[in-house]
């Protein structure tokens, strides 16, 4: 049996207070939006809670939201996986827009030292307490965060390429 | 500034000049990669030696890598489905499948059983070339050739399969949004029975030249093992999990595509060291060659798509001459379809594990997001701690039987 959604919301909001809102099943997956400031704390306690036993982290990804107002404008999302009651969860934490900034969880999981490597990548979301924060997939000389949504994908010289004609604005394409 | 912030050789430089061995004999650093024959891949690690055992070492990755996450931004989904194929390009149609259904999960589109019984048979194809690659150049790298040339003209016969459903053979593009983009030929089915009566032959003599071979067994057993907790800490998934006697398997955790409909079992090893991921994969091999025979015996009958004149492109004649397909077709061409908003994940289990695509749409023709879950890339970090204490040609090895994948790892 799978946990129920509504089990680990209480569970969360009677240890963790306002610092857990937001409960949403999306889909097959419950989903939350944890305070950056006890993020390790949640975490933690979902791996080890005995009941919740959410021992798997299967994905951890950055996003960034330039819309957002300035306390908003990073999200990290991890996704973490009990095999035993089939349950996924995901929890979400906005991060300040000009320092982003989060507690890492490789001491709970080593497998987020590659994946926060990545997120510091790709959208300079600094995991403070990380043993090795350095870039991975690019190169170490490179200054800019390529993820980001104001960096753009292809060098804005070219010609030969023009989308115009086929219904494209700068802003979509 | 930390130490593990440093370049690898710098960190490693520092350790020699501390540690000299009381006979005068020195460690060493050894650049295994970024190109060598012997890891199948562009895989560079700076290896601090002593002699011939590997005190640490560091993995460079990102040599391939080509910004998938970023292009997916800027495209519509059909185009993405070219990018999926270039990540484990050794079972591509894997991907492409991941990838239609995670739109599909996005679009509530309800794919026709035909599609699904279709999709587990090209899935199950791709598995079994994946594995047989892997499995076989393993063999390559314990110095035994000849079962490579057994089995690799299988992985052939696998392509003119996926030729005969799509025209493509490595990086496919297979499907479409709601099930394939033709009906598969019986020139493809014929092939397929002649496959599965024919390399069940080549796979067993395969697995007799391997799995009580004296040599072979030396080489593997208790190289690289890793526990089941240490390998559940690193985020280990598909064979390599399972060879450390972990049971879990998205095929049965979350049957995707009518995979509860078959019967197949999951196979597990003990002691997560090489020998038992060569066992883990061939015995995969055998449930994905079941699975294969049990779904063409249940095939039904049906239409090979979803009914979805929105996102599934009209028959290339009327497009030709009617002027709604025109539309519609020029329409999905370039993205223009309705996409509610929405934050997805879903899973496969891909070749190397859990291959999940995690789509945050805006409701515009692009994803706002999207964050592939390459297994690789995830149990690629366990690595160093996989060789230390090992030796040079057991790294090799341990390489070659995680079955890293370059175009995986980096994305």
């Amino acid at each position: 049996m799978a946990l129920e959604n509504i089990f680990i919301q209480e569970k969360l909001s009677q240890k963790f207070g306002n610092s857990v809102k937001n409960f949403a099943a999306m889909r097959d997956i419950f989903t939350l939006e944890a305070n950056k400031d006890n993020i390790h704390e949640i975490i933690q306690f979902l791996k080890e809670d005995e009941e919740l036993n959410f021992h798997f982290l299967t994905d951890l990804a950055g996003i960034h939201y330039p819309d957002n107002t300035v306390e908003e404008q990073f999200a990290v999302t991890y996704q973490l996986h009990n095999w035993i009651e089939n349950t996924r969860i995901r929890i979400k934490v906005f991060l300040n827009g000009e320092n982003p900034e989060v507690q890492t969880i490789t001491d709970l999981f080593l497998c987020s030292n590659w994946m926060e490597r990545e997120a510091w990548d790709f959208y300079g979301i600094k995991f403070t307490g990380h043993p090795q924060l350095k870039r991975i997939l690019n190169m170490d000389e490179m200054v800019s965060h390529p993820m980001r949504k104001e960096f753009p994908m292809e060098d804005g010289g070219r010609t030969d390429k023009d989308d115009r004609f086929f219904g494209r604005t700068p802003v979509n394409c | 500034m930390s130490d593990l912030l440093l370049p690898p050789e710098h960190r490693y430089a520092k350790v020699i000049e501390e540690k000299r061995n009381e006979d005068g004999s020195e460690l060493s650093i050894l650049n295994l990669g970024p190109t060598h024959p012997a890891t199948h891949g562009i895989f560079q690690n700076i290896l601090l030696m002593d002699g011939e055992r590997i005190l640490d070492a560091e993995p460079t990755v990102g040599y391939i890598h080509r910004a998938f996450e970023k292009i997916a931004e800027n495209r519509p989904f059909y185009q993405i489905n070219v990018l999926t194929d270039r990540m484990n390009y050794c079972s591509s149609p894997i991907n492409n499948m991941a990838w239609w259904m995670t739109v599909e999960k996005l679009l509530n589109i309800e794919v026709p059983k035909r599609a699904q019984y279709l999709r587990v048979i090209v899935m199950e194809l791709a598995r079994i070339a994946d594995h047989l690659i892997c499995n076989s150049i393993l063999g390559v790298d314990t110095g035994a050739y000849t079962g490579f040339l057994y089995v690799f003209q299988f992985r052939e016969k696998i392509y003119e399969i996926y030729e005969e459903i799509c025209g493509a053979r490595l990086t496919t593009n297979m499907g479409r949004i709601g099930g394939f983009e033709r009906e598969w030929s019986d020139e493809a089915f014929k092939k397929l029975n002649t496959f599965l009566e024919e390399f069940p032959i080549a796979w067993k003599e395969f697995e007799n030249l391997f799995e009580r071979n004296r040599i072979f067994i030396d080489r593997t057993v208790n190289v690289g093992p890793i526990s089941a907790e240490k390998a559940m800490q690193y985020g280990f998934t598909g064979p390599n999990l399972r060879a450390a006697g972990i049971d879990y398997d998205v095929r049965k955790a979350a049957p995707y595509s009518s995979y509860e409909d078959f019967e197949f079992d999951v196979p597990v090893g003990k002691s997560g060291d090489t020998y038992d991921r060569f066992c883990v994969r061939n015995a995969e091999v055998w449930e994905s060659i079941s699975i294969i025979k049990q779904a063409l015996a249940k095939l039904p009958d049906g239409p090979y798509h979803a009914d979805v004149p929105d996102y599934y492109l009209p028959p290339k004649e009327d497009v030709y001459h009617n002027m709604e397909s025109l539309i519609y077709h020029f329409k999905i061409v370039m993205g223009e379809v309705p996409v509610p908003v929405e934050e997805i994940y879903h899973a496969v289990e891909g070749g190397n594990g859990e291959l999940g695509f995690y789509l945050i749409s805006d409701g515009s023709r692009t994803p706002y997001r999207l964050k592939m879950r390459r297994p690789c890339y995830i149990y690629y970090q366990a690595y160093p701690e996989m060789i230390k204490g090992a030796m040079l040609s057991d790294a090799i090895v341990i390489l070659s039987s995680l079955n890293v994948i370059a175009g995986e790892l980096d994305a």
